[in-house]
C-alpha cells in the first residue's frame, strides 16, 4: 500500500536525519562487546566460545534500546493521532513502523556484528552463517520489540520496562540463533534446523506482533 | 477543484467517560453539509474528548457516531481531519516534506493532494524547504492546519486552531472554515477566539447534564 | 440466588459474595492443609533413594500446578476484558498476578532446595526449572506493567495484551527450552522430575493440590476485593477534586 511505503521512506528518513540515533545504538554494541573481554578475561578460547551468545545477546540489547522510538516521538508530537485515521489499518501502521525499525537498527547491527566478532575470535569462515542467522532474526527482535514499546507509550522509565517485559520472550530468538551459529562453529548436526525455526519465529511474529502493537496502541490513546 | 462533499455526521445519545467521570451524556446532534459547530465549555468539560472520539481516537462510552452520504463501509475516521492540540510536525523533515508526507499517507485516490495549493493557503510557500525544526510556534500551527489542504476531507475537527496564530492568519483561518462549508464541508471547532460569523450551530458543553456515578 | 457470573459482575454483589465465601474458606484451607502437611511429613513414607528430601515435593508439585494455573486464569481473565469487557476481568487479573508470582517463586526455591542433596548444586538449567524461571519473568513483567501505568482501565487493557502476548510465547518458549537443554546435555542422567511417584505418597498429593487450589481462590478473593475498594477510593477522590474545582 502506497500509505505504507510513506510512512516507511518516512521512519527511515527520520532515523538517519534524527541526531545519529543509528550511530548510537551501534556505538552501543561496540562498546558492550568491547567491554565484555574485560570481564571475563583474555583467554581467546574461551571467548571463542562464548562470541555467538555474546554477539547475540547484545545485540537484543542494543536493539531494546531504541524500541522506544517506534512509536513514542509520533505520540509526543500528535503524528501518531493522524496516522490512526488514515487508510492504513493501525496494524499496518506498527508493521510499517517495526520494519522501520528493522532496517535502520537492526540491519547495521547485525552487518557490524562481524567486526565485533573478530574481537571476541569469532572464526572468520562462519561470518557469513553469522550475518545471515542475525538477518533473518532479527525482524523478531524488532516486531516482538514494537509489542512493548507500544504498551509502554507515554510512561516514564519505559526504556526499562521494555526490556523487562520483552526479554523473556526472546528466548526462543536467543535459543535458535545461537544454536545456528554454534553448529556451524563446533558442531554437532547441522545450523539448519534451528535456522528455519528462527525463520518460522520472524515470520509469526510479523504476522502477529503488529495486531498485539495495534491494540496496545489503542488502549494508549489519551 | 474537487466536487462538493456530500456527507452528513449524526451522533446518537453519545456519552464520554474520563478519569473514572462521565464527562457528558445522551449527547445528540446532526449535521449537515454546510454546516460549522463551534464547541464551547470550560476547561474539562469534554470538548477535546468529544473530537477525539468523533475522530475514532477515543471509545465511546454510550451511544453511536455515523455518517451518511460516503462510501459504504468507511469508517468516520477516515472521512475526518482532525488538528488537535499537537501539531504532528516533525523538526527533521522541512516543511514540504512534512506536507508531502501526509499527502501521501492521507488521500485515498490517485488524484487530490496538492501541496503547493496547501503551502499557499497559509503564506507558507517560502519557507517550504527549510527544516520545520526552525519554525515559530505560530508556523508550526499553520503548517498543521495546512494538512487540511493536504487531501479533500469532509469532515473538520480542530480543537483550538488559532493558538500561536497571528490577526492575519486567524482570518485566513476564518475564510478557509467558510470556503469548506461553502464545498458542503462540515467543521467541527473548539476556540476561545471569535472567529467571526463562520458557525452555524453552538455547542455547549458546560450545561450538557453529567451524571456523576463513581465507576469502580 | 442464581450463581452465574454474570450475575458476580456487579462489583458491589461481587463484594458481598466475597465476603461471605472467605471466612468459610479459610477454614477450609487451614483443614486441608494441616490434613495435607500432616500426612506429607508423618504419615507419607520417605524415599529410599533420596530420604527425607522428597517431601518437599509435596510442597513443590501443588506449587507448580498452582503457579501454572494461575496464568491460565490471567490469560481468560484476559479475554474477558479484551473480548467481552467484563468489568470484573482485570480486577482478577491484577489481583491473581502477584499471587502466580509468589506460587513460582515458592516453586522455584523449593526445587532449589530439593536439588541441592540430590544434584550438588542449588541451581541447574534443565528444562523444567529454566521454563518455570521464565515464566515467573513474565509475572513480573505483568506486575510491573500494572504498577508503571496509573489509570486503571487502561493499566488492564494493557496487562491483558501483554498476558495473552506471553499465553501465546508459553509454549514456543517451551519448546525451544527443550529442545536447548537436550542439545546441552545430551546424556543426562538427571531425573529433574523426581521419582516416580508411588500410589501411596498419591493422597497426600493430592490433599496439598487441593489445600493449594483452596488457598489460591482464597487469597484470589481477599485481593480482588482489596483492589475493588482500592478503586473506590480512587474514584471518590477524583470525584472530590473535581467538586472543589468547579465550586
Amino acid at each position: 500500500m502506497k500509505a505504507a511505503l510513506a510512512l516507511i521512506r518516512r521512519d527511515i528518513a527520520l532515523a538517519f536525519r534524527e541526531g545519529g540515533a543509528i550511530g548510537v545504538a551501534l556505538g552501543f554494541y561496540l562498546v558492550v562487546i568491547a567491554i565484555a573481554p574485560f570481564g571475563l578475561g583474555p583467554d581467546l578460547n574461551l571467548l571463542s566460545r562464548v562470541a555467538p551468545g555474546l554477539l547475540w545477546i547484545a545485540l537484543l540489547l542494543a536493539a531494546l534500546l531504541s524500541a522506544d522510538r517506534i512509536f513514542h516521538n509520533d505520540y509526543e508530537d500528535g503524528s501518531l493521532d493522524v496516522l490512526a485515521m488514515g487508510t492504513l489499518p493501525l496494524a499496518g501502521v506498527a508493521a510499517s513502523k517495526s520494519l522501520a525499525h528493522w532496517i535502520t537498527t537492526c540491519v547495521p547491527l547485525a552487518l557490524l556484528a562481524p567486526v565485533l566478532g573478530l574481537l571476541l575470535n569469532f572464526p572468520i569462515h562462519t561470518i557469513p552463517l553469522l550475518v545471515l542467522a542475525m538477518l533473518v532474526g532479527t525482524p523478531a527482535v524488532s516486531f516482538i520489540a514494537s509489542i512493548g514499546a507500544s504498551l509502554t507509550l507515554g510512561l516514564r522509565r519505559s526504556g526499562l520496562l521494555v526490556a523487562l517485559l520483552v526479554l523473556p520472550l526472546y528466548v526462543p530468538v536467543l535459543i535458535f540463533g545461537v544454536s545456528t551459529i554454534s553448529a556451524a562453529v563446533t558442531g554437532p548436526g547441522s545450523p539448519w534446523p534451528p535456522f528455519l525455526m528462527l525463520c518460522a519465529i520472524s515470520l509469526a511474529s510479523m504476522v502477529l506482533a503488529p495486531l498485539a502493537a495495534a491494540a496496545a496502541l489503542r488502549t494508549g490513546f489519551r | 477543484m474537487s466536487s462538493p462533499f456530500t456527507v452528513t455526521l449524526e451522533t446518537q445519545g453519545i456519552a464520554c467517560d474520563r478519569g473514572g467521570r462521565r464527562l457528558f451524556e445522551d449527547l445528540s446532534f446532526a449535521l449537515a453539509p454546510g454546516d460549522a459547530l463551534l464547541v464551547q465549555g470550560p476547561n474539562g468539560t469534554g470538548k477535546t474528548s468529544l473530537m477525539r472520539q468523533i475522530a475514532g481516537l477515543l471509545p465511546l462510552a454510550a451511544g453511536e457516531v455515523s455518517v451518511a452520504g460516503a462510501e459504504a463501509d468507511t469508517p468516520v475516521a477516515e472521512l475526518c481531519h482532525y488538528v488537535g492540540h499537537l501539531n504532528g510536525v516533525k523538526a527533521s523533515l522541512s516543511v514540504r516534506e512534512n506536507l508531502t508526507f501526509w499527502t501521501d499517507y492521507l488521500r485515498t485516490d490517485a488524484s487530490g493532494g496538492d501541496v503547493d495549493a496547501a503551502l499557499g493557503v497559509f503564506g507558507l510557500t517560502p519557507i517550504a524547504d527549510i527544516s520545520a525544526g526552525y519554525l515559530s510556534a505560530g508556523q508550526k500551527r499553520k503548517l498543521a492546519l495546512a494538512r487540511l489542504f493536504a487531501c479533500p476531507r469532509p469532515i473538520w475537527l480542530l480543537d483550538e486552531p488559532s493558538v500561536s496564530l497571528d490577526v492575519a492568519s486567524v482570518e485566513w483561518l476564518r475564510q478557509a472554515i467558510e470556503s469548506h462549508g461553502k464545498a458542503g464541508g462540515i467543521a467541527i471547532v473548539s476556540t476561545h477566539v471569535p472567529l467571526g460569523g463562520a458557525f452555524t450551530h453552538t455547542l455547549d458543553l458546560h450545561t450538557v447534564d453529567a451524571a456523576e456515578e463513581p465507576t469502580p | 440466588m442464581t450463581f452465574s457470573l454474570t450475575n458476580l459482575a456487579n462489583p458491589t454483589r461481587f463484594l458481598n459474595f466475597a465476603g461471605a465465601v472467605i471466612p468459610w474458606l479459610a477454614v477450609l484451607t487451614a483443614i486441608l492443609l494441616g490434613v495435607g502437611l500432616y500426612q506429607a511429613f508423618f504419615v507419607a513414607p520417605a524415599d529410599y533413594q533420596q530420604g527425607e528430601t522428597v517431601r518437599i515435593m509435596y510442597i513443590h508439585v501443588p506449587a507448580a500446578w498452582v503457579g501454572m494455573g494461575c496464568y491460565v486464569v490471567i490469560a481468560i481473565a484476559a479475554l474477558g476484558t479484551l473480548i467481552w469487557r467484563h468489568p470484573l476481568a482485570d480486577v482478577a487479573a491484577k489481583a491473581a498476578a502477584p499471587i502466580g508470582a509468589t506460587f513460582t517463586f515458592v516453586i522455584l526455591v523449593t526445587g532449589s532446595l530439593w536439588g541441592k542433596p540430590m544434584w550438588g548444586t542449588y541451581w541447574v538449567w534443565d528444562a523444567r526449572l529454566t521454563s518455570l524461571l521464565v515464566l515467573f519473568l513474565l509475572y513480573l513483567g505483568l506486575i510491573a506493567l500494572w504498577q508503571a501505568i496509573e489509570e486503571p482501565g487502561r493499566a488492564g487493557r494493557a496487562a491483558a495484551i501483554l498476558a495473552l502476548v506471553g499465553a501465546v510465547n508459553l509454549p514456543i518458549i517451551k519448546f525451544s527450552v527443550d529442545w536447548w537443554n537436550t542439545l546441552h546435555q545430551p546424556s543426562s542422567v538427571l531425573r529433574a522430575d523426581g521419582p516416580t511417584i508411588d500410589s501411596a505418597l498419591l493422597t497426600p498429593l493430592f490433599v496439598m493440590g487441593g489445600a493449594f487450589l483452596a488457598l489460591f481462590v482464597l487469597l484470589h478473593l481477599i485481593a480482588m476485593r482489596a483492589e475493588i475498594l482500592r478503586r473506590r477510593v480512587r474514584v471518590l477522590q477524583q470525584t472530590q477534586v473535581a467538586q472543589a474545582a468547579r465550586a
